[in-house]
């Protein structure tokens, strides 16, 4: 592959004090791709998500976005160039309404202040209502849209923030453990949504430990343990790696 | 109307636009606890300017309310920087500086007070306060609500997707300060009289109070907060000396019985279910 991948991490190391959690990181995302980050608890796979949003700032190393360096670029405005992320434990607004959840996920396609200051609530049945809606009949939730947040279930609270995700009209949507929690009928509906993301054109990059999951929806695996990736490739390719065993056997300095 | 009545009202609006002024901010979770000081910047600012300049009191008012914003804007880069209880202090202290400043100015009559001899009579009150209150609740109804509703409950992800949250949390508070130094300016022109100490840390931390005791996730709550506030006193009147005990002890049992506020969003749901219910005859009631 000689195109530029959707993301590259380069040489990239980042420390909490003497705490080294991502150690001469490289990997690609290739656009359209789905690929699927994996490793043991404590690998680094939330801290790679957390320094692609902008959270936390590498020491040294880049991160590019389509061949452009993301380091001069602030957390807020990385959604505007095309990155979106769900969270590991849910992070909906629990104080909001699916909808208005859904709506605060608009914000990147409206447009300024005279968006900002539009009375949409005194509006029936609004563009933005119909759209967040629109994206909640998707997969299934159209009932929930007037539900606040904070009462619904684990598995819909999470469907939600996997729709949120997907509305700013980002190119690269992160997931953070999609599948935990879900019960083999949502995880199966997860699954079709997630190829029905694909098939826009939207690649993925996800982290997961369900590995019937990865099996289905990844087309590479990048495989990482104490934050250095030590492996990549098919999940199948992975497997057969030593320190990939290793790793999730638990054996150190194994093979 | 009496004049017993008119003067209830008129203090009902004072405290309905203070209310307001304190929930802006509040909404943004930001706890001002100098509204007072912002109050006083209004109030002076808008009777300089038709006692020294003969200014007319409508664009005085107005005008108040624009320089207690500035004062917000300028004070918000470094107050802002604190969170929760170190940003209710911050503006604790803020107030306190605001009103010993006017303790000091002679130009505005310094520990004496200051006259101020053009009338805002009781209609141009509550006219003020119906603008003040239709402004917020058209904001209720639009992102910019919204927003503020989604950083106060989980800043980081708010600004993960895209919103300036410091940028919102400014412009609560400016919008705030724009609140209290309009009403500060209405004050002074109706009883015609300032003194630095009205403005006091009391008047500040009632106005939280009472806006708590409303609720802060709904539009409703400053308003309904101010007329409890304002109105229970009036009526306990009949328990003479026991007045102020008995209206302590509604507090303290309100706030028991509905500690998120006496009007929360999930009334508001259940109140639109009832009347939906009543619209609809010949549906049976689970």
């Amino acid at each position: 592959m000689t195109e530029t991948p959707l993301l590259r991490f380069e040489d990239v190391h980042l420390a909490f004090g003497g705490l080294r959690v991502l150690q001469s990181l490289d990997f690609e995302v290739r656009a359209g791709e789905t690929t699927a980050l994996i490793g043991p608890n404590g690998a680094g796979k939330t801290t790679v998500f957390n320094v692609i949003s902008g959270v936390y700032r590498p020491q040294s190393g880049r991160v590019l976005l389509g061949g452009r360096d993301l380091s001069g670029v602030a957390p807020r405005q990385r959604i505007r160039h095309g990155i979106a992320r769900s969270f590991q434990n849910v992070r909906l607004m629990a104080h909001l309404s699916v909808c208005e959840n859904l709506m605060v996920g608009q914000h990147v396609k409206t447009n300024g202040l005279r968006d900002l200051l539009a009375p949409f609530r005194l509006m029936g049945n609004h563009r933005w209502r119909r759209e967040a809606v629109a994206a909640l009949a998707e997969v299934g939730l159209e009932a929930h849209a007037d539900a606040p947040v904070g009462g619904l279930p684990y598995g819909i609270r999470k469907q939600v923030d996997l729709v949120r995700a997907t509305l700013a009209g980002a190119s690269l949507v992160m997931l953070d453990e999609p599948a935990a929690g879900l019960n083999p009928t949502e995880t199966n509906a997860l699954r079709l949504h997630l190829e029905r993301l694909k098939t826009r054109g939207i690649t993925l990059l996800v982290v997961e430990h369900d590995m019937h999951f990865i099996d289905r929806i990844s087309d590479h695996v990048v495989v990482l343990n104490f934050g250095r990736k030590i492996a990549e490739g098919s999940l199948a390719e992975v497997r057969r790696h030593p320190e990939v065993r290793a790793a999730y056997l638990g054996i150190e300095e194994a093979a | 109307m009496s004049g017993y009545h008119t003067g209830v009202l008129v203090i009902l609006c004072f405290n309905i636009i203070a209310a307001y002024a304190v929930y802006l901010p509040l909404a943004a979770n930001q706890l001002n606890l100098g509204i007072a000081g912002f109050m006083a910047v209004g109030a002076y600012a808008a009777a300089w300017l038709t006692t020294e300049l003969n200014w007319a009191i409508a664009p005085a008012v107005l005008v108040g309310g624009g320089a207690s914003a500035l004062v917000a804007l300028v004070v918000a880069t470094p107050i802002l920087r604190t969170q929760g209880i170190y940003l209710a202090l911050a503006t604790f202290a803020l107030g306190q500086v605001i009103s010993a400043v006017f303790l000091n100015l002679e130009p505005v009559g310094a520990a004496a007070g200051y006259q101020v001899p053009a009338y805002a009579p009781a209609p141009a009150v509550f006219a003020a306060t119906a603008a003040i209150v239709a402004v917020v609740f058209y904001l209720s109804r639009t992102r910019f609500a919204l927003y503020l509703t989604a950083l106060k409950n989980d800043a980081t992800v708010s600004e993960l997707l895209g919103l300036n949250v410091r940028a919102l949390q400014i412009a609560a508070l400016a919008m705030g300060a724009a609140i209290a130094g309009i009403g500060g300016g209405l004050y002074a022109h109706h009883f015609s009289f300032i003194e630095a100490q009205h403005f006091n840390v009391a008047l500040s931390i009632t106005t939280v109070l009472y806006v708590l005791l409303g609720g802060t996730q709904t539009v409703w709550g400053p308003l309904v907060g101010a007329l409890v506030y304002t109105l229970l006193p009036e009526v306990l009147r009949v328990g003479a000396g026991w007045r102020y005990v008995l209206f302590a002890l509604f507090i303290i049992g309100f706030m028991a019985v509905r500690p998120r506020g006496l009007v929360t969003p999930d009334l508001g749901r259940r109140l639109g279910a009832m009347l939906t219910r009543r619209a609809k005859p010949g549906r049976a009631t689970p």
